[in-house]
């Protein structure tokens, strides 16, 4: 390396100092408010119109469930043969059913029995796969061999042919339930099928928590394994089995209307969306009074998005690749 | 000097859109001339605008990426505002480019061969049988032995050089007038480092191809390139030949990092005399705490002279063999013994594989021990059964660890992650347990502003600092740590060296210090161990293994020091 004269655009250039000044070398710049994970996360979630979409579909439907009487005076179980498919008339904007119900009144009183039968599951399906879905993950070898292979055979059979079984025995041997014996019993059977979703998600999210260098920092300080699990591990994997379980709400409500719609799922005296629809098909047969078709199936899909949107919106909210790091 | 310059920069804007439109500028006014032939180095430090630098000058900005102003000439024509298609064209075979991670750079599910020929065919430099032999040809250039059979294999049977030649193969295959490097060795060990460059220098020298070289590390700038561009900021705050940035750099921020370079500051007596001093008083310190602790009944440990003493660790792990039922055994390390004298360091250096992050989580007793022993203070750590042992010995030794974005619990405040282990301990208060988080904060010197905080809000720096206060939080005798700068910049590196000085002469700490860069050993340690394969190499002290190496593997590990061989005068 000869020092010859520069060439032309390469001399020494030193820029003057009061263009760059110096800073502290890695000082401290904060100017926001302290944020946590989850709190970033709602901050996203309420930018996101999705979000507000599905909020706004998900409220009127628990108006619906819990103040029923807002939107209909009738009764759903006033089901009268003089009214066969009568037509719609004031405070009855849908006409009645071939049994004489107000259609209106069976679609609003419903949701209560669809959506209960939606949020229960996942609660308890959720819970159920949490559990195996760590405990396989944390504590592997074969512990890990038994729950996965354990949950590989529930995964592996059809959710809503082991259900038909299920529902049917029980039937059998307890044939009288009222509203929500009935709504447990879909509950039990659909969540004893429904959980290995979650073991799977959450099994995969734990192993690879638990291999991060804070988690070995907390052991080193000498926080027990169980007190690690909990602490760290755990609350760190919760982010992807949260938005599996709110999409996995909306199916569960299809999979309760479908039961009802066999006749397996709420017995018949329960207004239930499956229900109406299985007392439709004739309707759907002959072509006419179509109307007590389309409304319950109408509300069935309104819900089902409303919950599909928010699982989307929180999914969006959380995932990692958005977060600042 | 009527040359035309290759790569003519002038007074270049590059943003990127944010939030509400805003455009955030990450280079800001830059010019720079790169001639036929010449290698240039951009020197910064991450965030300085340099990586945005060289990727608009291939048009591969991001994108939110967008060139508000200023104009970059290839070869007299603008292609800062030329249409796509013009870059496009430009792109492989006039401009290539070596990519910074050769892990994710290459496609795993193609041959490397097939993805050199890709490369070849879009450029319209070979097709069909043609191009299959000018891939070998390419890779043997590259320096990949066996050039055939390497060709016909898959991006996972390569090692990381390897991938980075079979790149720098692909980068070249059109035969560009510039090359353009970014970080080209920052992932892969010193002394592959240091092969891989040697050869893209001959090739590029060979072949007449400019290269612009971005970098963080300005030993390895100086040491590879004819003219140097420091950025700092989004400016360029200084630039002219590289040996003479380097004796006399002018710019304080030049001056700040000419200071700092642990490949140029090591060689310094000064950074020697000051790590004397610190060892002087850190002894002293010890020494005082170990008397104590001889007293004492409730603390673990008799007071010997050596705090961590290891003999004949050996740590085997079962790999899977041919067959299902078959487990081959693999030592991870292999007959290692040391002892750590109380108040000083030892580090342990080796590249990635070489066993010297399962001899820390040995030591720490995350990792059961296959043979051997590791003795704390005289006390076997195998014969610490009882909870209320083992909880006394986790408070006497305290891991930092390397990654400074996963050794903090993302969930967990600032506040929290440091009073974790003084709540899992039960000590004091709740007031008693804050104001010791405080005094922790000071010592680290962060702000106590950073409490409330989080994990993400910080920078690769800070974390660490937060990492080394939760460590200090249960007063340890010895803290270990696992590359705990190697993730740093330069200029952070250096700050995060002297707090650790400072806090071992405070308070009188032994350190276990592991890492893959001799460069630092010097700043901060007393002993060394250089390991390869899972064995010692060489023990012993540090003026003895710089100044006098006996073993030919650390005299490759001291050449392979990016700017060592740079004689700076003082």
């Amino acid at each position: 390396m000869s020092e010859s004269a520069a060439r032309p655009g390469q001399a020494r250039y030193v820029a003057p100092l009061e263009e760059t000044p110096l800073r502290a070398i890695d000082a401290v710049v904060i100017d926001a408010a302290p944020e946590s994970q989850w709190r970033e996360a709602w901050k996203r979630l309420r930018r996101s119109p999705l979000f507000w979409l599905a909020t706004a579909i998900i409220v009127v439907i628990m108006v619906a469930i819990f103040f029923p009487t807002l939107f209909t005076n009738a009764d759903p179980q006033d089901g009268d043969l003089d009214r066969q498919f009568a037509p719609a008339g004031e405070g009855h904007p849908f006409g009645y059913t071939f049994l004489g119900y107000d259609v209106w009144a069976r679609t609003v009183y419903g949701a209560r029995a669809s959506v209960a039968v939606g949020v229960l599951t996942t609660i308890v399906a959720t819970l159920l796969g949490m559990v195996t879905g760590a405990v396989a993950g944390f504590y592997g070898g074969w512990v890990d061999t038994l729950v996965s292979r354990f949950s590989d055979i529930f995964f592996s059979i059809p959710l809503l042919l082991a259900c038909l079984v299920v529902i049917a025995v029980i039937n059998n041997l307890y044939p009288q339930r009222g509203f929500w014996g009935s709504v447990l019993v879909v509950v039990m059977a659909l969540s004893l099928f429904a959980w290995p979703q979650i073991t799977r998600q959450m099994r995969g999210a734990v192993l690879e928590v638990k291999n991060l260098e804070f988690v070995d920092a907390a052991t080193a300080i000498g926080a027990s394994r169980l007190v690690n699990l909990r602490r760290h591990i755990v609350p760190n994997a919760l982010a992807p089995v949260i938005v599996t379980a709110t999409i996995l709400l909306g199916t569960f409500i299809v999979a309760e209307t479908s039961l009802s719609f066999l006749g397996l799922g709420l017995p018949s005296n329960v207004a239930s969306w499956g229900n109406d629809l299985s007392g439709a098909t004739n309707q759907v047969r002959s072509g006419t009074h179509l109307t007590v078709m389309w409304v319950p199936a109408t509300a069935l899909a309104v819900t089902v998005l409303g919950f599909i949107l928010l699982g989307e919106a929180v999914r969006e909210a959380l995932d990692p690749k958005a977060r600042k790091s | 000097m009527t040359e035309t310059p290759l790569l003519k920069i002038t007074d270049l804007h590059v943003g990127f859109r944010g939030e509400k439109k805003k455009i955030l500028p990450a280079v800001d006014g830059a010019s720079l001339t790169i001639y036929p032939g010449q290698t240039v180095a951009i020197v910064g430090e991450s965030g300085s605008g340099k990586s945005t630098l060289a990727h608009s000058v291939i048009g591969l900005l991001p994108g939110a990426g967008v060139v508000t102003g200023g104009t970059i000439e290839f070869e007299g024509q603008d292609i800062a505002h030329a249409k796509k298609d013009d870059i496009l064209a430009l792109r492989g075979s006039s401009i290539g480019l070596v990519p910074q991670d050769p892990m994710s750079n290459l496609n795993p599910l193609w041959k490397v061969g097939f993805q050199i020929k890709e490369a070849l065919v879009a450029n319209g430099v070979a097709e069909g049988k043609e191009a299959d032999r000018r891939v070998v040809e390419l890779l043997e250039e590259a320096g990949l032995p066996d050039a055939e059979r390497r060709a016909r294999q898959y991006p996972h049977e390569f090692s990381g050089g390897m991938r980075q030649r079979a790149l720098i193969a692909m980068g070249l295959a059109a035969r560009p007038k510039l090359l353009i490097a970014d970080e080209p060795t920052s992932a892969l060990d010193v002394t592959v480092q240091k092969q891989i460059l040697d050869h893209l220098d001959m090739l590029t020298d060979d072949l007449g191809i400019a290269v612009m070289l971005i970098t963080h590390d300005l030993g390895l700038a100086a040491e590879r390139a004819d003219h140097l561009v420091v950025m700092y900021r989004g400016k360029v705050v200084e630039s002219g030949p590289a040996l003479e940035i380097l004796r006399e750099p002018e710019h304080p921020y030049t001056q700040r990092l000419v200071s700092k370079a642990p490949s140029i500051a090591s060689q310094r007596l000064s950074s020697q005399r000051a790590r004397a001093e610190v060892r002087e008083q850190a002894v002293q310190t010890a020494g005082e705490i170990a008397a104590e602790v001889a007293q004492s009944n409730v603390v673990l440990g008799e007071g010997a002279d050596d705090i961590v003493v290891a003999e004949n660790l050996t740590k085997i792990f079962q790999l899977r063999g041919a067959r299902p039922w078959q487990k081959v055994d693999f030592p991870a390390v292999d007959d290692v013994s040391f002892r750590l004298k109380r108040g000083t360091t030892t580090a342990i250096v080796g590249e990635s594989g070489s066993g010297k992050s399962t001899v820390a989580r040995m030591v720490l007793g995350l990792l059961p021990i296959t043979s051997g022993r590791v003795l704390f203070d005289g006390v076997d750590v195998k014969d610490l059964t009882s909870k209320k042992d083992r909880l006394r010995f986790r408070r006497q030794l305290q891991p930092v660890f390397q990654n400074p974005y996963a050794s903090l619990d993302p969930l967990y405040s600032i506040y929290q992650s440091i009073e974790e282990p003084l709540r899992t301990h039960d000590i004091g208060s709740k007031k008693e347990r804050e104001a010791k988080v405080r005094d922790l904060l000071d010592k680290v010197a962060l702000p106590t502003t950073v409490m409330s905080r989080f994990p993400a809000e910080l920078s690769g720096g800070q974390r660490q600092r937060v990492a080394i206060a939760r460590a200090l939080a249960l007063d340890p005798e010895v803290v270990i740590c696992d590359e705990a700068v190697s993730a740093l910049d330069v200029l952070v590196q250096a700050q995060i060296l002297e707090l650790l000085n400072d806090l071992q002469a405070e308070l009188g700490l032994s350190y276990l210090f592991i890492t893959h860069d001799l460069a630092v050993v010097r700043q901060i340690a007393d002993d060394v161990l250089v390991m390869q394969n899972g064995k010692v190499v060489e023990h012993s002290s540090v003026s003895q293994v710089f100044d006098e190496p006996r073993e030919a593997y650390t005299r490759r590990l001291l050449d392979a020091i990016p700017g060592g061989t740079i004689s700076l005068g003082s």
